[in-house]
């Protein structure tokens, strides 16, 4: 019989070592399977890591790619991570970045075509107030009535979904448009654009908040109270309650923080890349981040490299698909792998293995 | 630090190096010789036997007519966002001479890509959004409609015919409305149930519209969305249906009356011809039918009386040559309001933005 024990001491290095050798493995299985798809792992995987950030023909154009995929992935990901720590499971970060875009956008379409620079500013803020909003809901059910706060977020994301229906066939459809879905574009609206910072990059604000929120984030964590509290209510809820301590101000700081920040990546991305509301808006963010997240070991640092990798996979994957006629599902695979590994090996550096003779 | 977990970090790196000291050996070859490169982009994967399917046997069609003058290159599942303005531009970037985006929510993305690569060419299916290096097309489906709304008129015994949309568009909306017209003209007591699923692909929702719609008593169903599922339902309940942009007799036998098929194989070969040739233009805007062969009617089943196959034939030979328009008037809106006089057709305009229904069809098109 097989026993699993925790292990005392959680070796540092082993647990750092985690997400390089689930990198490694994903590479060597995920090899495997191009190979059986009829493609040439080494061409295939070099596709994906490396030409990218090196092939002259690709990167100029390729590495702020990486960032415009990652800073959403990142953005979320950070505000999961406090959530996850203190064992609060947001799911449905992407039903709050969805309403996110959804409220900034609003308001900022209400307004148009005024220009004031008052506009972009406020509707950032109500972009982030629209992702605060949706997590509200499973907090205070939470808080409230004890109800399962993993359950209402992820069914949140289907009503925000369907309300991103409503909105791009209703009240936010383009006047202009031909009667077709999908509202005005933003980045032809200058009061409101989220436009780019370095020209012909695409490097946009959100970019920047991103790389910004780790640092805050880092402080957070590591050098603030509400770190140590966040991580002593994942640890043990009992010994936070004997310490006199609320956990339900934390829950409901720990989700609105994760909303909000779904919020912000919502809005920069409505304004900036995607550029208008539209039915298929979302592209599931929201869910890779949690991928990012442990991969990153809800460490800002670990999740700034852990974004940029998922970005590399994203970017790197859409080379392989056209140059190598990979399908769609094998890089999706490929990406889910990841995950798999990680937490495959998570086990090993948590638990002592002991084979037991019965 | 103990040493299994040295031994570990030792065969990672080993590993990792010996992985990229063998990639690094294999050059990729991007800048690829005097081939003709003509990239295609798909909101779906091509096994959808619907619409990215037809696209991808234009694609195929277009390698059979050049052979080695050509190289395509294609992208499945690319969603409507930004995404879709990267795919397109690392597409570029690896000099692809033509690019068909082979669905509406890509027209944004084409018209940023195409600025920014002004040697490119871009075909845009079924948008508005034209430039120096950008045409669309777009083939008058609701020709198709008619033929199937006469078809299925005439098939059912509830006069119940379901119809399985997706979104509220005009291109959907003008379907609707020249089947009901022409279900109408073949039997005056036919009602139409509409389920709105909003979304182009998903075999589960389509198969559950199609279920929900058969209990209520349709006999017949029409579909706007683009998964065989609406056939496999329709075969195991013994009622009729369509095949959606490709044939799907094989999903359901008895049930397929017919097809409308999109025909985008002839065009696709004409305009990588015109690429290839440097005679392509941007700015145009195509919009063809049944006479073009953008839209082929499908085998007729056996099932359908040859008088009723007879009365298919004689109107889709006649919209082909031009004698029979679907959209002829006397026509109501669905509030009673006059919309064409008696003998006139709808214009291009009005089709284009259709956002009514006409006299008769029951229901509210979702706002």
């Amino acid at each position: 019989m097989i026993q699993l024990i925790p292990r005392e001491n959680v070796s540092p290095v082993l647990s750092l070592l985690g997400p390089l050798f689930s990198i490694g493995f994903t590479m060597l299985i995920g090899g495997i399977l191009f190979y059986f798809l009829g493609v040439d792992p080494f061409a295939a995987i070099k596709m994906i890591f490396w030409d990218p950030l090196m092939s002259e023909t690709f990167s100029t154009y390729s590495i702020p790619q990486i960032f415009i995929k990652g800073a959403p992935l990142i953005l979320i990901a950070l505000g999961l991570s406090v959530g996850f720590k203190a064992n609060i499971w947001n799911i449905g970060a992407e039903g709050q970045y969805i309403m996110g875009a959804i409220f900034g956008a609003s308001f900022a379409l209400s307004l148009y075509p005024l220009e004031s620079a008052f506009i972009f500013p406020l509707m950032v803020f109500i972009g982030i107030a629209g992702g605060c909003l949706w997590s509200l809901i499973p907090a205070i059910l939470k808080i409230r009535f004890n109800v399962n706060e993993i359950l209402v977020s992820l069914m949140l994301v289907y009503v925000a979904e369907q309300i991103l229906a409503l909105a791009s066939l209703g009240f936010l459809r383009n006047p202009d448009g031909a009667g077709f879905p999908g509202s005005r574009n933003l980045s032809q609206y200058p009061s409101a654009s989220n436009s780019e910072l370095i020209l012909g990059t695409g490097i946009h604000l959100g970019v920047v908040l991103s790389l910004f929120m780790i640092v805050f984030f880092y402080i957070l964590f590591f050098r603030h109270s509400l770190g140590f509290k966040i991580k002593l209510l994942g640890s043990s809820p009992k010994a936070y309650s004997f310490s006199g301590q609320n956990p339900n101000k934390l829950i409901f700081i720990c989700l609105t923080l994760s909303g909000g920040l779904a919020g912000l990546a919502g809005i920069m991305e409505v304004a900036g890349p995607a550029g208008q509301i539209n039915i298929d808006f979302n592209v599931g963010y929201g869910f890779t981040a949690i991928i990012v997240a442990f991969l990153g070991r809800l460490n800002p640092i670990g999740i700034l490299f852990a974004g940029l990798v998922m970005a590399l996979t994203y970017v790197g994957g859409e080379l392989t698909q056209f140059m190598l006629n990979l399908p769609a599902a094998a890089i999706q695979l490929f990406q889910g792998m990841l995950l798999f590994f990680l937490l495959s090996f998570d086990l090993f550096v948590y638990y002592k293995i002991r084979l037991r003779g019965n | 630090m103990n040493r299994n977990v040295l031994i570990a970090i030792a065969g990672l790196i080993a590993v990792v190096l010996a992985l990229s000291i063998w990639s690094s050996r294999q050059d990729t070859e991007v800048a690829s010789s005097d081939k003709y490169k003509v990239g295609f982009i798909y909101i779906g994967p091509p096994g959808d036997h619907g619409w990215n399917y037809q696209h991808d046997v234009g694609r195929k069609a277009v390698e059979e007519a050049y052979g080695d003058k050509v190289e395509t290159v294609f992208q499945e599942n690319v969603p409507e966002s930004a995404d879709a303005e990267r795919v397109m531009s690392q597409m570029a970037l690896a000099g692809t001479d033509m690019i068909f985006a082979t669905s509406f929510g890509y027209m944004d993305p084409v018209i940023n890509v195409a600025k920014k690569f002004p040697g490119v060419k871009f075909e845009h299916a079924t948008g508005y959004k034209t430039a120096d290096n950008v045409s669309t097309y777009s083939a008058r489906f609701y020709e198709g409609r008619s033929v199937v709304g006469h078809v299925a008129g005439k098939m059912t015994r509830t006069n119940i015919v379901g119809y399985v949309a997706s979104f509220p568009i005009p291109e959907v909306v003008r379907g609707i409305n020249s089947a009901y017209l022409a279900a109408k003209k073949a039997n005056p007591y036919v009602k139409f149930k509409i389920i709105w699923i909003f979304t182009w692909y998903d075999p589960a929702k389509e198969a559950d519209a199609a279920k929900t719609l058969i209990s209520q008593g349709a006999d017949v169903v029409l579909q706007h969305v683009d998964s065989s599922a609406i056939m496999s339902v329709a075969e195991e309940k013994g009622v009729y249906a369509f095949g959606q942009a490709s044939d799907m007799s094989a999903f359901g036998p008895n049930a397929h009356l017919t097809a409308i098929i999109n025909g985008w194989a002839p065009y696709y070969v004409e305009k990588v011809k015109q690429g290839m040739e440097g005679t392509w233009k941007g700015n145009q805007q195509v919009f063809d039918g049944i006479g073009a062969g953008m839209v082929i009617i499908g085998d007729l089943n056996d099932n359908i009386p040859d008088s009723v196959k007879k009365e298919a034939m004689a109107i889709k030979d006649g919209i082909a040559s031009g004698t029979l328009h679907p959209f002829t008037g006397p026509i109501n809106k669905q509030d009673g309001s006059p919309w064409l006089k008696n003998g006139e057709t709808a214009d291009v305009g009005t089709l284009l933005g259709m956002n009514f229904y006409v006299e008769g069809i029951e229901g509210d098109i979702p706002k």
